[in-house]
């Protein structure tokens, strides 16, 4: 569902930069495009910029510089109301003084839509929530998934053609958090709706997410759908960020077409795949997955690794060695065939690679 | 391990019925937590439920008729006030024994001073009589004679039949008075037209208060508003501004007023100098209603704008947000999601601005003229100078009684745990 052509973007941002004190650009230079329907996801760190990027979209604050563009047409100027987006927002801002229904009748009302009307797609809004039942109660009678749903059946309700989400499920226990990701992905498999999505969780991203935009310090990272985040990170930062990871610091010493071969800091030498990395003697990080470690030689990155740590986990047994000097190398050894059995915490043993697994990512 | 038997009481630990046991172990801890409080207590009781039991007792209190006059009062009781007959000779009698006894204790003063509130006049009658009936009657010729010598008004019957209405200890003579009514042996009346002074003092406070409190409301709003939701710097230069008033002796900030307001002072010359009024037609600012309003609405503001401030400083922005987000516009998220959040707060300043204006003295006093004057104005020259404390009492009384009325009304209306004050 990527995009290639700004042509038919739903959603785009155009080299948006958002400063709020006129010292400190919080967004640098954002550019996304999102197709109609799609289900994109702004996954970072706290403090990287999710929720500024969201509000501008929304209309509650302004870009400093750049375009963002709704269905072809510069929003800047319109102001929220006028929008017709629909919003998520983490602490569910339902108004306290409103029942359920009131609550949802709310963006009806404005609308100017009649009574009878009104209260059918109130009820199909709830019943889309499985929260039919609840129409007369106040959100503070709610436990806090009901007014999670409810929060999302008012978003929905007036039916945008847009859903902005900022952090919808953190407040919530994590069977409640699974179990909504769900849901809500599910909704928005049935209606259609374009969603933009605001998390710092990144398995909540992998699990409901068409693509997901990793942000760091004002920037997008990397566009990605899940899977080419998690077995394709473009630079540290992703491929740190996503799942687990062993980074392992060395100098590029050749470049072979795909590869490029690698003096590990601690006297290792290897082969890795060339993503990101500069010429000869430049500096470059490998991020290797720890359940592409074997235990044996088979790779064609081989060497020793003194066992330090063994964490039994159940379908694994997470093993924490000391390789070429990283003290902090995770391998992750399936719980099956007793490959674990001979690993004994101080001594030695046989690992290796493929250089295909291995990344090599900028310094 | 239980202590329970089959169907027995349940045993404490030392063979005591549990029951007993707790109680013990509770009333001991009631009575340290009562030990605790004792010293506050008793500082309410003395200084607050003692003063205002002490006022509230002094409205209906009568002793001095029945104390001074002990034999008249005996020898009225049977009289019949309403059959327009003065009384026997022996209550003319009995009154001359208890004058002279007064006179000579100098307690027929306080007796004339007592019954001249009922009707003026009786405070010179009571002085001489009583120093006749001590010095110069005649034991052995008719009292009733002597009396009417003495002063004709002895002959008349209103007087014997107030001092039969006034003869019992307690009265409830000081609140009739208060509500514009008098006591007549046929039940009570209302004054004459021109003597109804408290009950339209009273109306006129209640009606000020609700002026001011109105007018506290609509300029105290839109500050409270801007407060809550100006950036911390400004915010906090207009919290001075508000709170400025404070750091300002009430005195010196009600003659400011009288600086600007007065028919040659500032505001009118700027009126006059922009044209907008003409030199002879300047407005009567001070000194009247109007004075008073301006000035107590000026004074009472921090007061509705606090409790207003502290409550809209609770609501979330994340509201009107999401009210826009949802379609509405500025005015109906407003109107819609913010304005009934903030009913907490306009409750707790209204109900603030009421009862602190209500009971307002001071600055009616100062700025008031006659128009703008307010019951406690009454109250206060009862109290200060012509000296009438049962009356006062009572003013005080019914005042009291009608802030706790709509105090019980805002109840039933808007809900007391709607009201937030910080
Ligand atoms: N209203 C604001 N005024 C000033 N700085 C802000 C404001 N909102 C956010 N910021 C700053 O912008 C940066 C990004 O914030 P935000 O977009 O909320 O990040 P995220 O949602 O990814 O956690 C943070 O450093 C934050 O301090
Ligand atoms: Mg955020």
């Amino acid at each position: 569902m990527a995009l290639d052509s700004s042509q038919q973007a739903f959603v785009a941002f155009d080299r948006v930069q958002k400063s709020y004190d006129g010292e400190i650009l919080v967004v640098k230079d954002l550019n996304l495009q999102i197709a109609k329907g799609e289900f994109v996801t702004m996954l970072g760190p706290s403090g990287s910029g999710k929720t500024t990027c969201l509000m501008m979209l929304a209309g509650f604050e302004t870009a400093t510089h750049g375009d963002i563009l709704l269905d072809g047409k510069p929003i800047n100027n319109i102001p929220p109301h006028k929008r017709g987006i629909g919003m998520v927002f983490q602490n569910y801002a339902l108004f306290p003084h409103m029942t359920v229904g009131e609550n949802l009748s709310f963006p009806l009302e404005v609308r100017n839509i009649g009574k009878s009307e009104r209260e059918k797609m109130v009820m199909d809004a709830l019943d889309m929530v499985q929260m039919g039942e609840f129409a007369g109660r106040r959100p503070a009678q709610l436990s806090g998934g009901q007014q999670q749903r409810i929060a999302l059946a008012r978003a929905l309700v007036f039916r945008p053609e847009l859903v902005l989400m900022d952090e919808p499920l953190g407040a919530l226990d994590k069977q409640l958090r699974e179990h909504m990701q769900f849901e809500i992905k599910h909704l928005h498999e049935k209606l259609g709706v374009t969603v933009v999505y605001v998390t710092h969780d990144q398995s909540e991203a992998l699990t409901m997410s068409d693509r997901v935009a990793v942000f760091d310090d004002g920037r997008i990272q990397q566009l990605a759908p899940p899977d080419d985040l998690y077995e394709r990170p473009e630079n540290a930062f992703v491929a740190q960020f996503i799942g687990e990871n062993n980074t392992l610091n060395a100098t590029v010493t050749a470049i072979n077409g795909d590869t490029v071969d690698v003096d590990i800091d601690g006297g290792m030498k290897g082969t890795a795949l060339k993503v990101n990395c500069d010429g000869v003697g430049s500096r470059t990080t490998l991020s290797l997955r720890p359940e592409r470690v074997r235990l044996d030689h088979s790779g064609v990155n081989r060497t020793e690794g003194k066992v330090l740590e063994l964490i039994y986990l159940g379908d694994h047994i997470r093993c924490r060695m000391a390789v070429s000097g990283h003290d902090d190398f995770i391998v992750k050894v399936p719980n099956a065939g007793g490959d674990h059995k001979h690993l004994v915490v101080g001594e030695t043993t046989q690992i290796s690679w493929e250089a295909v697994d291995c990344r090599a990512l900028d310094a | 391990m239980s202590d329970a038997t089959a169907n027995g009481p349940v045993l404490a630990a030392d063979g005591t019925p549990l029951k007993k046991s707790l109680q013990r172990s509770l009333r001991h801890k009631k009575f340290r937590a009562l030990m605790l409080i004792a010293p506050l207590l008793a500082f309410v009781l003395v200084t607050f439920v003692a003063p205002i039991g002490a006022m509230l007792l002094r409205s209906v209190e009568n002793q001095i008729v029945p104390d001074t006059l002990p034999r008249t009062v005996v020898a009225l009781a049977d009289w019949d006030a309403t059959s327009g007959e003065l009384p026997d000779e022996a209550a003319f009698a009995a009154l001359a024994a208890d004058l002279a006894e007064a006179f000579d204790n100098k307690t027929h003063v306080k007796l004339a001073i007592r019954l001249n509130y009922e009707s003026p006049g009786m405070t010179s009658l009571f002085k001489k009589t009583g120093k006749a009936a001590a010095r110069r009657f005649d034991p052995d010729q008719p009292y009733r004679q002597q009396f009417i010598d003495l002063r004709p008004e002895w002959g008349e019957v209103e007087i014997w039949q107030l001092l039969k209405t006034y003869s019992s200890r307690y009265t409830n003579g000081y609140f009739v008075n208060a509500i514009d009514m008098q006591k007549t042996p046929d039940g009570l009346v209302m004054k004459p037209d021109g003597q109804r002074v408290y009950m339209a003092s009273m109306l006129r406070t209640l009606g000020l208060t609700l002026v001011i409190t109105l007018l506290c409301l609509t300029i105290g709003y839109p500050i409270a508003f801007l407060l809550a939701n100006l950036p911390m710097s400004k915010a906090n230069l207009l919290m001075i501004l508000v709170l400025l008033p404070f750091w300002t002796s009430l005195l010196v900030r009600t003659s400011a007023w009288k600086v600007l307001l007065q028919q040659q002072g500032v505001v009118n010359d700027v009126l006059v100098w922009l044209g907008v009024l003409a030199d002879d037609s300047r407005l009567e600012l001070i000194n009247n209603q109007t004075g008073t309003i301006i000035t107590m609405t000026h004074i009472l503001l921090p007061f509705m704008i606090l409790p207003l401030y502290s409550v809209m400083k609770g609501i979330p922005p994340y509201y009107v947000r999401a009210a826009k987000s949802l379609g509405a516009t500025n005015w109906t998220a407003f109107w819609r999601v913010y304005f009934p959040q903030s009913i907490p707060g306009i409750g707790a300043g209204a109900i603030l601005v009421f009862i602190l204006s209500v009971g307002y003295y001071i600055t009616p006093e100062l700025v008031g003229g006659r128009s703008g004057k307010f019951i406690s104005n009454w109250i206060a020259d009862f109290v200060l100078k012509s000296p009438n404390w049962g009356l006062a009492a009572a003013l005080g009384a019914i005042l009291l009684a009608l802030v706790m009325v709509l105090y019980v009304l805002y109840d039933k209306i808007v809900g007391i745990d709607n009201v937030k004050l910080g």
